[in-house]
């Protein structure tokens, strides 16, 4: 079975004032959104605070357990439910103590004062104190940074400069736009999701690194021709491989995204986006920024 | 071309085998004899699948620090007194400082020579303080300093491990971190608070007397006599079981510390029938005690722990049998864990929670069952995606994920790695990854076909024109994934971990197994038509 005709012929460079739009609406209306929240919507891994998940037996709701928590002065707790099931909800407040008896007892000892008790059960505490918090959120940072710089080595040896500027790039762009996509849903990021974004970068990065490789190749072959040229015919010759991967990958993604539970769901969001911004970003980013470096390069001579 | 093709077939065989034979005490817990897990463990599910509590407490380092000082003020003003030295006041300042306020210069002369000879490495300097009283400060050199705060975190580490010991729970990990943070991780533990509780008491046992002069009123309004303090003694209603607290004026010197403790245990108080605690002093703390006793009799001694009174029984007569015991309406529980925590002696410092993620074990079963639920719904699409789209050949490739997952799994128990939520995203990556690999051969092989190639030929360059791709693609990965791995915390290990050990078995099994296949199955045979 074959969906790509082996001479397809897509001229996917022609179309690349049309992608720069898009890629451009795409990321500034990530950027109105984080601006507008004031920053990404970072979770108690690096923004510190205390969470609580907890099963009621009976059946209840957000409003319900705010106010039975409005005793504690906790400031504003934020009580969301948490995945399909319908009685449990995610307990979320800013405050933490490192004193031994945390946040997350007094959470616990008012709510069975009002559910009564053996009717709420505690599956999960999480407290991050500020500092660590702050930590967390650098070592995360840093560990990107330094996995950045070392692609953009293996890439300038392997290929050439340009195609290692390129590649950052396009992960960069991948990387905001998911970023931006998380703002606009309201989705907070933390400790999982950072590594969410790894794998968007593993998988952009293989994407363009498939993509590049084409290039390279034809670039000898076909060393007559023109660069728009040889851009357009490596991402076509690659084009089947591109939507059989992608669509496979999709398929797990939103296989893990529909079905993974509540842990997973946030993660598995992050990984659509990136998947589909990242094989766009492949064809539509990547690509013709070389093609930029090239007309600069070309403009002296 | 058959030879090749035969030692091949043994390294992949070989590798089935190897992995087969550290899989085993995964896939059959417990029914294997001990040598074999211990050379290969079973996979570890880290605390988010399987449940549990991973703690970074906090010692409070510059706590330490100001009880050192306090001790070595204690041990001066005994020594100020016996050598018939004049001083006005002895103080601590800013938590390093030892501050001694004397008359007259004959005096801080004296004092001088004293704290040379008797504490040589405190920092001496000599100022006047307000109302022209001379004052001698000593401060703790800078390297002792760092010594006392470093003291303290090993010394909390060894006291938590003890108690952690004594609490019974499997396979915990506790390790030191940068700065004075520890990391302490127990798995399946089902009782958090109490874990919580034991763990960062720091129960510091003192005993000191009774103030009996003292008017409580006064010491409630903040006007204490000169040399004591006030504490509050918990009070237990036998009846209604309910907490109250009673203040009592005691001084502030220790006489006793639970430093000098040989053991602790629980014992049953037969009048009330009420668990206490039963403790028994060392020699020399016998020895104190017998002393202390025998000079306070009539007085009232306070039993403290961390600035709670529990009681303050009547000295009624000298006790020389070195034990005493601490009661004060204990549950059972409660008196069995103060046990526990006397007998592990008690925390340098006080120590704060840093950071609390504690994961119900059923969560972390509800977890596992959606997370693998979810795998296999989207293996099982890929797979048949695969296979319509490549037919046989998609078979091969199947079977080289199939493998592929298989040899993940050996290499996670091989290595001893831990399987956490992200970690599971990194095999999902890789997996991913995999199948890409084998699309690209098998879309480079098409392409050789389509331009009139033999099929065996065009499996030959398919997979050397692949080849490079697959390399670069998978080695920029894989140099990131060993990027965060030196530099990331936590989650973003656990995924560094499997994506590299991921990343070696698809290329592995992309590249070598299934090629291997291919050449098997073409061996003999003169193929005109490949499926694919």
């Amino acid at each position: 079975m074959q969906l790509i005709k082996p001479d397809i012929n897509i001229d996917f460079i022609g179309k690349r004032k049309i992608a720069l739009v898009i890629s451009l609406v795409l990321l500034l209306a990530g950027a109105a959104s984080l601006i507008g929240h004031g920053g990404p919507h970072y979770g108690i891994d690096f923004a510190g605070g205390t969470l609580v998940q907890v099963q009621f037996e009976q059946q209840t709701d957000a409003r319900e357990i705010t106010a039975a928590l409005t005793d504690l002065e906790l400031g504003t707790p934020v009580v969301q439910r948490f995945g399909e099931e319908m009685n449990e909800f995610l307990i979320r407040v800013e405050r933490t103590t490192g004193e031994l008896q945390g946040v997350s007892s007094d959470i616990t000892a008012t709510l069975e004062q009002t559910y009564g008790a053996g009717q709420v059960e505690v599956r999960r505490v999480e407290m991050v104190g500020p500092q660590v918090g702050k930590d967390l959120r650098n070592k995360g940072m840093l560990a990107i940074f330094y996995a950045m710089l070392g692609i953009l080595a293996y890439i300038s040896w392997r290929f050439e400069f340009r195609f290692a500027i390129g590649a950052i790039i396009a992960l960069a762009h991948d990387v905001l736009i998911t970023l931006g996509m998380f703002s606009l849903f309201a989705k907070e990021i933390d400790l999982p999701i950072i590594a969410a974004f790894l794998a968007i970068i593993g998988y952009s990065l293989n994407d363009t690194i498939i993509v590049y490789d084409r290039i390279r190749e034809n670039m000898g072959k076909h060393n007559k021709e023109s660069f728009i040229f040889i851009l357009n015919r490596s991402i076509n010759e690659t084009l089947s491989r591109t939507i059989i991967t992608s669509g496979t990958t999709l398929l797990v993604v939103l296989s893990l995204f529909v079905l993974g539970g509540g842990v997973i769901h946030n993660f598995a969001f992050a990984m659509l986006v990136g998947v589909l911004v990242g094989t766009y970003s492949s064809i539509f980013v990547a690509s013709p920024l070389l093609l930029i470096w090239q007309k600069k390069a070309a403009k002296p001579a | 071309m058959s030879n090749s093709l035969n030692i091949r077939g043994l390294v992949v065989l070989f590798c089935l085998l190897l992995s087969l034979f550290a899989l085993v005490p995964t896939m059959m817990r417990g029914d294997v004899p001990t040598w074999w897990p211990e050379t290969f463990g079973p996979i570890q599910l880290g605390l988010d699948l399987q449940g549990g509590m991973h703690l970074v407490l906090g010692v409070d380092v510059d706590k330490a620090v100001e009880s050192r000082v306090d001790t070595i003020i204690d041990q001066t003003d005994i020594r100020l007194r016996e050598q018939d030295i004049i001083y006005k006041r002895i103080e601590r300042r800013q938590g390093d400082r030892l501050v001694i306020q004397v008359y007259d210069e004959e005096e801080g002369r004296k004092v001088d020579a004293l704290m040379t000879e008797e504490f040589p490495a405190l920092e001496p300097a000599t100022m006047t303080g307000a109302g022209g009283y001379i004052e001698k400060h000593y401060r703790l050199s800078d390297d002792e300093i760092e010594n006392i705060k470093d003291y303290a975190v090993s010394q909390a580490l060894e006291t938590m491990r003890n108690r952690v010991d004594q609490f019974g729970v499997s396979e915990p990990t506790l390790q030191r971190q940068t700065g004075n943070r520890i990391l302490i991780q127990l798995p399946g533990v089902d009782d958090p608070d109490r874990a919580i509780s034991l763990l960062g008491k720091t129960a510091r046992l003192e005993f000191k007397m009774v103030d009996e002069t003292a008017n409580i009123q006064d010491a409630l309004a903040g006007q204490l006599p000169e040399g004591t303090e006030l504490l509050y003694e918990r009070n237990v209603n036998r009846a209604t079981g309910a907490e109250s607290e009673t203040p009592l004026v005691v001084s502030t010197q220790t006489v006793l510390t639970g430093d000098l403790l040989a053991d602790a245990d629980v014992r049953i108080d037969t009048r009330f029938n009420e668990p206490y605690v039963s403790i028994d002093f060392n020699a020399v703390g016998a020895r104190r005690f017998d002393q202390i006793t025998a000079a306070n009799v009539g007085r009232r001694m306070a039993i403290v722990l961390d600035d709670t009174v529990y009681s303050a029984p009547v000295i009624r007569e000298r006790i020389s049998g070195g034990s005493a015991q601490i009661s004060g309406s204990f549950t059972s529980q409660q008196a069995t864990d103060l046990a526990i925590v006397l007998r592990a002696g008690s925390l340098p410092a006080p120590v704060e929670i840093l950071e609390n993620r504690t994961v119900g074990p059923s969560l972390g079963q509800d977890s596992i069952d959606s997370g693998i639920k979810s795998i296999w719904v989207g293996a099982l699409l890929v797979l048949v995606i695969i296979i319509i789209y490549y037919q046989l050949s998609g078979l091969i490739a199947i079977a080289a994920l199939t493998m592929n997952l298989f040899f993940i799994a050996a290499m996670l128990s091989m290595f001893g790695a831990t399987l956490t939520l992200p970690g599971l995203a990194g095999i999902v990556l890789t997996v991913g990854m995999a199948v890409d690999a084998n699309v690209l051969i098998f879309e480079r092989i098409r392409e050789e076909l389509a331009l009139g190639r033999a099929p065996k030929l065009s499996i030959e360059s398919g997979y050397s024109k692949a080849f490079s791709t697959i390399i670069d693609a998978n080695l920029t990965t894989l140099l990131a994934a060993l990027v965060l791995f030196q530099f990331g915390t936590g989650p973003v290990r656990g995924f560094a971990v499997t994506l590299s050990i991921g990343i070696i078995a698809s290329l592995f099994t992309a590249i070598f197994v299934s090629r291997f296949i291919f050449d098997f199955f073409l061996k003999n045979r003169n193929v005109k038509r490949l499926s694919i």
